[in-house]
């Protein structure tokens, strides 16, 4: 996938819609990137740290029952295996490297589920930097665990109440915006996912694109269909980067209720211009899903691109299909994903079941991150 | 029509009131009442869902008006017919400026706003560079792009910044979210300073203006201010409107008071 125009666009999404005193520090940000990504020091750095601190590569599994049972044969990207638990900690770890470069003493981070938070936590606990995360007061209640998780690494959570109540992931969001605004000299936002203004898109897909250049290596042949879920759409856009110059089909899953690319309108949010959930009152629109990290009104400029050239097809299933798939998966291989990661399981079960994966095809999945975060709230859906 | 909004720099400093549309009942008598009460111009907020340089109390006042109806195309629609005799200016986030007409973005934004009797337009998401299209389209529509410069922009980019924006160049006080504080952040003074140099348009300051005396202090360096949070504060707790327009000629009296002599100006 290439690098964005000169103004940040894919297509004719992205760029940077930000207030003025924001401007230059994404300029700022855009800059040190280019030059920390050029620099064999920095890369060096980031990737050892992968390696010694992460556990990269990551491995993918064959997975021999669940393969019996869909006839396709199903092939994961075990990013649930990475430190912390998801695919997270690969962008973090590159941004707060580039953070220390830029002389930051403090990350700011927003979370839906805590993934995010967990790993921005995490990383500045590494390299010694402060870390506050901004997290929707209802997300902040319903992954109490999570909370508690970023607490004990030191981090400070900031519950954002939105004035209208609700208080997921796109409140979390504008909390950390703001937050940017207020301490941009010492602070800089690691955004979690392929989203927000120039250079995030990019560069948090290019901090992700170990995923997929790790898992195009260790398939001895190409897969046949490469798929993976889509909130604001890392772990997609890193597994799709190392896919797209080869003839696999690419497929990315979003969740029914927080599905932009079918059911969005073009629109500005969060510093880009992408595909919104949004009423004829041009007001963003919360997204519904069983999954907090899916719970985003956009998705990531890039993807509205790759779904207008066509080069990725993106579809969307429901939390109870997500909810089946992690059953299947967790008994047929017993590996507990998140769920997140299951509505990309639950598009490779159901399009194995109505012969839209022809049967015996090879299918590589990326699964983004584990299910532990979600026991309580899959125990109370399974009930 | 460079002329949208002739904004006078020569007498005291301009007094710039804030009042997020559809917020009481009654906001049009406060859009009224602050032209009365000696304000050069109105600002007039359009409720957006997610408001990203909006501190608390301007959050506050646009959910308040969201959830009383208020959208931004029939507010915006209350506004046609009513001249207060100063210009209005039309403030709210690029989502809306890019949705409110379907498929016609902008520039059918910026009509609209000229349809409605609208002088100037601030949309602080569309910074320069991504306001090429957005500025030309308004200057077609006669409606004043104005644009925002901060303490964080270099001087290279506050020149720039100023040849771009049209009726005035609006500074941010400080580094911070739309509120009321206890000070006047000193960068208000700089940044004002900075873009006066620059420029032969108005400069106002806003944000953070809390207190007659960051007014007068800000009017130091500046040909003027906005005036929201605190105003937006009082009618969110329950103020009426009459004593909204007390504040804003408050406002007025101090700043009428004082010699205006901004920094090169």
């Amino acid at each position: 996938m290439r690098a964005p125009d000169a103004a940040g666009r894919f297509g004719r999404f992205g760029g940077r819609y930000l207030p003025e005193a924001l401007v230059p520090a994404a300029q700022a940000v855009e800059a040190t990137f280019r030059e920390a990504w050029a620099d064999p020091a920095f890369t060096a750095e980031y990737r050892r740290l992968l390696a010694t601190y992460v556990g990269r590569p990551t491995p993918v599994t064959e997975c021999e029952r669940l393969s019996q049972v869909l006839g396709v044969r199903v092939l994961l990207k075990r990013e649930d295996l990475a430190h912390t638990g998801s695919h997270k900690i690969n962008n973090v770890l590159g941004q707060a490297l580039l953070a220390r470069r830029m002389g930051k003493r403090k990350l700011i981070a927003e979370t839906g589920a805590g993934q995010h938070g967990v790993a921005t936590a995490t990383a500045a606990a590494l390299l010694g930097l402060a870390c506050t995360v901004y997290m929707g007061h209802t997300d902040v209640r319903r992954q109490a665990v999570n909370v508690f998780r970023m607490e004990l690494l030191g981090a400070e959570v900031v519950p954002v109440t939105s004035a209208n109540g609700v208080g997921t992931l796109k409140e979390a969001t504008n909390g950390a915006l703001r937050a940017w605004v207020n301490e941009t000299e010492h602070a800089h936002y690691c955004v979690g996912s392929t989203m927000g203004p120039h250079p995030y898109p990019w560069m948090v897909r290019e901090f992700q694109r170990v995923i997929g250049d790790e898992a195009r290596a260790q398939c001895a042949e190409p897969p046949d269909v490469v798929v993976a879920c889509v909130g604001g759409g890392s772990n997609a856009a890193g597994t799709f980067a190392g896919f797209v110059d080869t003839p696999a089909r690419l497929v990315g899953v979003e969740a029914a209720g927080g599905s932009a690319v079918e059911k969005g309108k073009l629109g500005v949010l969060h510093g880009f211009m992408s595909h919104f959930l949004q009423d004829d009152d041009s007001q963003v629109l919360e997204a519904h899903s069983i999954s907090a990290g899916l719970d985003y009104p956009g998705v990531g400029p890039e993807h509205a691109h790759l779904a207008e050239t066509g080069r990725v097809r993106y579809t969307s299933v429901t939390d109870e299909q997500a909810l089946r798939a992690l059953k299947l998966v967790t008994r047929t291989e017993g590996i507990l994903p998140a769920l997140e990661s299951a509505h990309a399981l639950a598009w490779v079960v159901d399009a194995a079941a109505t012969g839209e994966l022809a049967a015996g095809s090879t299918v590589l999945v990326t699964l983004s991150g584990r299910g532990d975060k979600d026991i309580q709230q899959i125990r109370e859906h399974l009930r | 029509m460079s002329t949208a909004l002739d904004l006078r720099a020569d007498g005291p400093p301009l007094v710039i009131p804030y009042v997020m549309a559809g917020v009481v009942p009654d906001w049009l008598d406060l859009v009224r009442g602050a032209a009365e009460a000696g304000a050069d111009a109105v600002e007039i907020g359009l409720p957006f869902s997610d408001p990203m340089l909006d501190g608390p109390t301007v959050q506050r006042a646009a959910a308040l008006s969201a959830a009383r109806g208020g959208r931004p195309r029939p507010l915006l629609d209350e506004l046609a017919g009513l001249d207060v005799g100063v210009p209005l200016v039309v403030m709210t986030y690029a989502n809306v400026a890019m949705t409110l007409t379907p498929d016609r973005g902008v520039a059918g934004f910026v009509e609209h706003l000229a349809s409605v009797g609208v002088r100037g337009v601030i949309v602080p998401d569309l910074p320069l560079e991504e306001s090429a299209e957005y500025r030309a389209r308004a200057a077609e529509a006669g409606v004043a792009a104005v644009l925002l410069a901060a303490p964080s922009c270099g001087d290279d980019r506050c020149r720039e910044i100023a040849r771009a924006s049209a009726g005035f160049v609006y500074c941010m006080s400080s580094m911070r979210v739309t509120g009321e504080r206890a000070d006047l952040a000193a960068t208000a003074g700089q940044t004002a300073r900075r873009v006066k140099a620059v420029t032969d348009l108005p400069v106002v300051t806003g944000f953070g203006i809390s207190a007659v005396e960051h007014a007068v202090q800000a009017c130091e360096d500046a040909d003027g201010v906005v005036i929201g949070s605190v105003l937006m504060r009082m009618l969110v707790d329950g103020a009426p409107v009459a004593e909204v327009v007390e504040e804003v000629a408050a406002y007025r009296r101090a700043l009428s008071s004082v010699h205006h002599s901004p920094a090169g100006g």
